[in-house]
């Protein structure tokens, strides 16, 4: 299976047959089974789907962050500007150079992302120190710019406040000015703006799109919202089920989608003048410990046939360049009466 | 809550439990069935005599004006007349306190020194072998009555392999250590059960906390991770956990003072219940109580200087 | 510290499959502890309430002949005292004391400990105020000083241990109560059989009581194993019961004056009192981990 075809810039991380597995006491959990894409350089992806579709997962199997005593993993990760290798199975020291300098990551809740004991400055400062051998006074002011350039004002005091003495929005322009610290060239950001309230979100999705203009790294952006993906990313996959069901460039998604879960997503986001009920997808995810044979949409899906449910599931190719989907149907995927009466653009 | 008002109020009710605690002291002289005087002078009992013990005890006038006496005394340091020892009891109470105070203080540094790291690697890696076989220990010792776990080391370390001293307080700081390491050592490994479980818990729910892996995505290294996060952060749960431990665990120095004949305030509760010198009883009991709340308030400050947003609340 | 790679897809699987079904059979595990512990505790009790049973001699029948007999001596299983009393039959009826404070001072104090607790939660105000006052009063003190004053104010015997413990061992059960009532008092259950007019005591003692039960309890468990060592104490410091009635902690005090030459006179009583502990300790730990489980 190769990857992605026709993406511009140059690849800076390919991801291949991820998987991600978790030993619980209910059975395996496969978490992530079976997830390859490309980010390029500068470029934005976007990952979609819904709570437990696996895109937290990914990113933390990527930067290698999960459990350790209950998670084991399978694939490749290839951080193009360190070679060919495959990250996955770096050792420590080479986890630890990667971590901050290249990549970066920040997290959904920013009330518990940070140490509550410590000053919001010391844990910037060390994450400054981390990657490079700075006197005293230059990494302070090397801290001090980066809180000004996300947003925080008067920084030079509230280096020595606490977590607890911060509201929401702060913490995590504070958490994103540490995830910026040693100019990672990728930064992942799993949710960044869920638990914020709708302002806040606004300030930060700009804010994150600002920073990465002006310093050309790449970012990988999950999210449940396909609002806030649309309107940040160049590219997006869209993850259901530990599996990618489609991907593409981000206009060609929303206008066209080729796979019945997207075009779901998108008839469910509230339209400005509609009138009626909003539109939820009927029904639940499949479980990851029993994982049904053939395509896991099937039992949501209104496009459904005999064939999907024994089918062995991969991506296929569509009309548009770049854009695959997981869907024997997916040409018929958002043609009137697929699925019930929309009024989507 | 108010960075203002809490300190006052947190002493006012201080003020209010000291009081308290008098009163009960106070009381304890009234449980004695029958004559206080019988009981003390027993077979050398006369008439003048139980008059003077009666007067010397504030036995003749009415309850209330007794209880102000008691506390008037109190104020000056005065905790009644020894019968036994024919001293003031606060000298006799004085004499006594230093060999608990540094028992106290030296189980409390040997149980830190035990709980922590264990309950933190047993935390770390949870099944292994530290967790397991702490487990298994510590169940074992949590069972054991402090005093005869103090008879068994004694019995090993004092008796077969001459390694430490039977009994006794010792000479001078180093003569303590030397001599006091057993009797430390029994009341630290009762404490410690509590301790490692609680810490282990601790570090078990820190290390899924997001701000590890932060810290971690920062690129520093795992041993700056487990220190200045997980650790630093596991041990707050356990800070109030050690301070209501050690109050309880007060109990069992007196115990422990008896298995190694040490000059403590415990042996001087319990010698004075046989010799019938009530005074000291009442004084004993008053100072232990007063000891336990210089502990919570320790424990407290502790608290505060570890986690700034405990420090707020209390406007420390 | 990452997760564990895996080659290929297929051992991949193999290897989560394997840790996950560890993890399935550790569940099973955990009853152990408690079965063990009630297992233990029966046989304490069966010993002592068969004493008159399973003892080879009366407890406190001097034998000259044979003084400080060491353990596996014929007809003295667990060696004799320096007066050539059998320490195995005074171990089984000395276990009759301690066992007989534990369970009596424990159940009269959860009894009064628990009534006391819910009038508090329940009534509220000022009644609430004053009982916990008191309570916090109590705790400021170190139990075993107090208890030791108490007994020193009524005079050391069977009985006024019994009476020191229940003067003072009902305010940890009070406290635990009175918390739960007072959350209790707000649930929908307690509101509807208000609102049907029942009376308070109707309504504290046959409708919140039985659901709040459990943690006072569990709590008495470990009580429990603090009276029993709490009874060898007051023993051992020669403040419980008096000789020549055996009882393990005066077994226990007696026996160090010889513990250079006839260590078996204080360690084996000690042996007894760590078997009952262990007993209770496995109940509680069995109970604790069985309830936050939640008992699948």
């Amino acid at each position: 299976m190769s990857g992605p075809a026709g993406a511009s810039p140059d690849p800076l991380l390919t991801v291949r047959d991820l998987r991600s597995y978790l030993a619980t006491g209910h059975g395996v959990v496969r978490a992530v089974d079976g997830v390859s894409f490309t980010v390029g350089e500068a470029e934005i992806l976007g990952i979609v789907g819904e709570s437990g579709c696996g895109k937290t997962v990914t990113c933390r199997t990527i930067m290698g962050l999960m459990p350790p005593g209950t998670a084991y993993s399978s694939g490749e990760v290839i951080y193009h500007p360190r070679g060919e290798r495959s990250i996955l199975a770096a050792s420590q020291g080479q986890l630890q150079d990667l971590r901050g300098a290249q990549l970066a990551m920040i997290f959904q809740d920013p009330m518990t992302a940070l140490n509550p004991v410590l000053r919001i400055g010391d844990q910037l400062l060390e994450a400054v120190n981390a990657h490079a051998k700075l006197s005293r006074a230059d990494a302070r002011a090397r801290a001090i710019d980066l809180l000004t350039r996300v947003g925080i004002p008067a920084p030079a005091r509230r280096m020595r406040d606490y977590p607890f003495q911060f509201s929401g929005g702060m913490l995590q322009r504070a958490l994103i000015a540490i995830a910026l610290a040693s100019s990672p060239r990728l930064l992942l950001a799993d949710e960044p703006t869920t638990s914020l309230d709708v302002i806040i979100q606004d300030q930060i999705l700009s804010l994150l799109l600002k920073l990465q203009q002006d310093t050309g790294m790449s970012m990988i952006l999950v999210s449940h919202d396909l609002a806030v993906i649309t309107e940040v990313c160049d590219r997006i996959i869209v993850m259901y089920a530990g599996q990618v069901v489609e991907e593409g460039d981000a206009a060609t998604i929303i206008t066209a989608p080729r796979h019945p879960y997207t075009q779901a997503l998108l008839d469910a986001l509230p339209q400005a003048g509609q009138r009626g009920q909003l539109r939820s997808i009927p029904g639940a995810p499949p479980s990851l410990i029993d994982v049904p044979g053939g395509c896991r949409f099937a039992a949501r899906c209104p496009l459904v046939t005999d064939e999907c449910l024994t089918w062995e599931t991969e991506l296929l190719d569509t009309s548009g360049p770049g854009h695959r989907s997981r869907c024997l149907r997916h040409d018929e995927v958002g043609k009137a009466g697929a699925w019930q009466a929309s009024g989507s653009a | 809550m108010s960075r203002f008002g809490s300190m006052p109020r947190r002493l006012v009710h201080l003020v209010i439990l000291m009081f308290g605690i008098t009163l009960v002291t106070f009381f304890l002289l009234r449980l004695i069935p029958g004559d206080p005087a019988l009981a003390i002078l027993g077979s050398s009992y006369t008439h003048e005599r139980a008059v003077a013990i009666d007067s010397t005890l504030g036995l003749d006038k009415p309850i209330w004006t007794q209880y102000g006496l008691f506390l008037g005394r109190l104020s000056h340091g005065n905790l009644g007349f020894s019968f036994f020892y024919g001293q003031s009891a606060t000298t006799v109470i004085a004499h006594h306190i230093p060999p608990t105070v540094f028992l106290i203080a030296y189980s409390a540094v040997l149980a830190a020194l035990i709980s922590f790291p264990i309950g933190f690697v047993a935390g770390l890696r949870r099944g292994g072998i530290v967790d397991q076989s702490s487990r298994v220990f510590f169940t074992l010792s949590f069972a054991m009555p402090a005093f005869w776990l103090g008879i068994i080391l004694i019995l090993i370390f004092s008796v077969h392999v001459h390694a430490f001293p039977l009994s006794g307080f010792g000479r001078g700081f180093a003569g303590h250590v030397y001599y006091l390491f057993l009797p430390a050592l029994t009341i630290a490994l009762g404490f410690s059960t509590v301790l490692v479980r609680s810490l282990r818990a601790a570090t078990i729910s820190t290390l899924q906390a997001e701000f590890v892996d932060t810290a971690r995505m920062k690129g520093i290294r795992w041993s700056q991770v487990l220190w200045k996060h997980v650790f630093r952060n596991a041990i707050l749960a356990v800070v109030a956990v050690y301070g209501v431990n050690l109050a309880y665990l007060i109990s069992g120095t007196v115990l422990v003072e008896n298995v190694f004949s040490l000059p403590g305030l415990g042996t001087l509760l319990v010698n004075s219940v046989s010799t019938r010198d009530y005074p000291v009883v009442q004084g004993v009991t008053l100072l232990f109580a007063v000891l336990i709340v210089g502990i919570n308030l320790i424990t407290d400050i502790t608290q505060a200087a570890l986690d700034p947003r405990v420090g707020q609340e209390i406007g420390a | 510290m990452s997760a564990i790679w895996a080659a290929s897809p297929s051992e991949l699987l193999m290897k989560a499959a394997a840790k996950a079904s560890g993890r399935r059979r550790s569940f099973a595990y955990r009853r152990l502890p408690l079965i063990a512990g009630l297992a233990l505790l029966t046989i304490a009790i069966a010993a002592v309430l068969l004493a008159p049973v399973l003892a080879s001699h009366p407890p406190n029948t001097i034998d000259v002949l044979q003084p400080l007999a060491p353990p596996l001596t014929p007809g003295h299983p667990l060696g004799t005292d320096q007066f050539g009393r059998d320490i195995w039959s005074r171990i089984l009826y000395g276990g009759r004391i301690d066992l007989a404070i534990a369970f009596g001072a424990t159940s009269v104090t959860l009894v009064s400990g628990t009534i006391i607790g819910l009038v508090a939660g329940y009534l509220g105000g000022r009644v609430d105020a004053v009982l916990m006052r008191i309570v916090d009063l109590f705790f400021a003190f170190p139990f075993l000083v107090l208890i030791i004053a108490i007994i020193a104010m009524l005079g050391p015997s069977f009985f006024n241990v019994f009476v020191a413990i229940w003067i003072t061992s009902w305010v940890a059960y009070a406290r635990i109560m009175r918390a739960q009532t007072v959350v209790a008092k707000k649930q929908q259950y307690v509101l509807a059989a208000r609102a049907l007019g029942y009376g308070r005591l109707r309504v504290m003692f046959r409708h919140i009581l039985p659901n709040t039960a459990a943690a006072v309890i569990i709590f008495s468990m470990v009580d429990a194993i603090g009276n029993i060592i709490l009874a060898a104490a007051l023993g051992f410091l020669g403040l419980g019961v008096q000789p020549p009635t055996p009882e393990w902690g005066t077994m226990i005090a007696d026996g160090q004056n010889y513990i250079l030459t006839a260590w078996w006179l204080t360690t084996l009583p000690g042996l007894a009192v760590v078997f009952v502990g262990v007993a209770f300790s496995l109940i509680g730990d069995g109970l604790a981990d069985v309830l936050r489980s939640g008992d699948r």
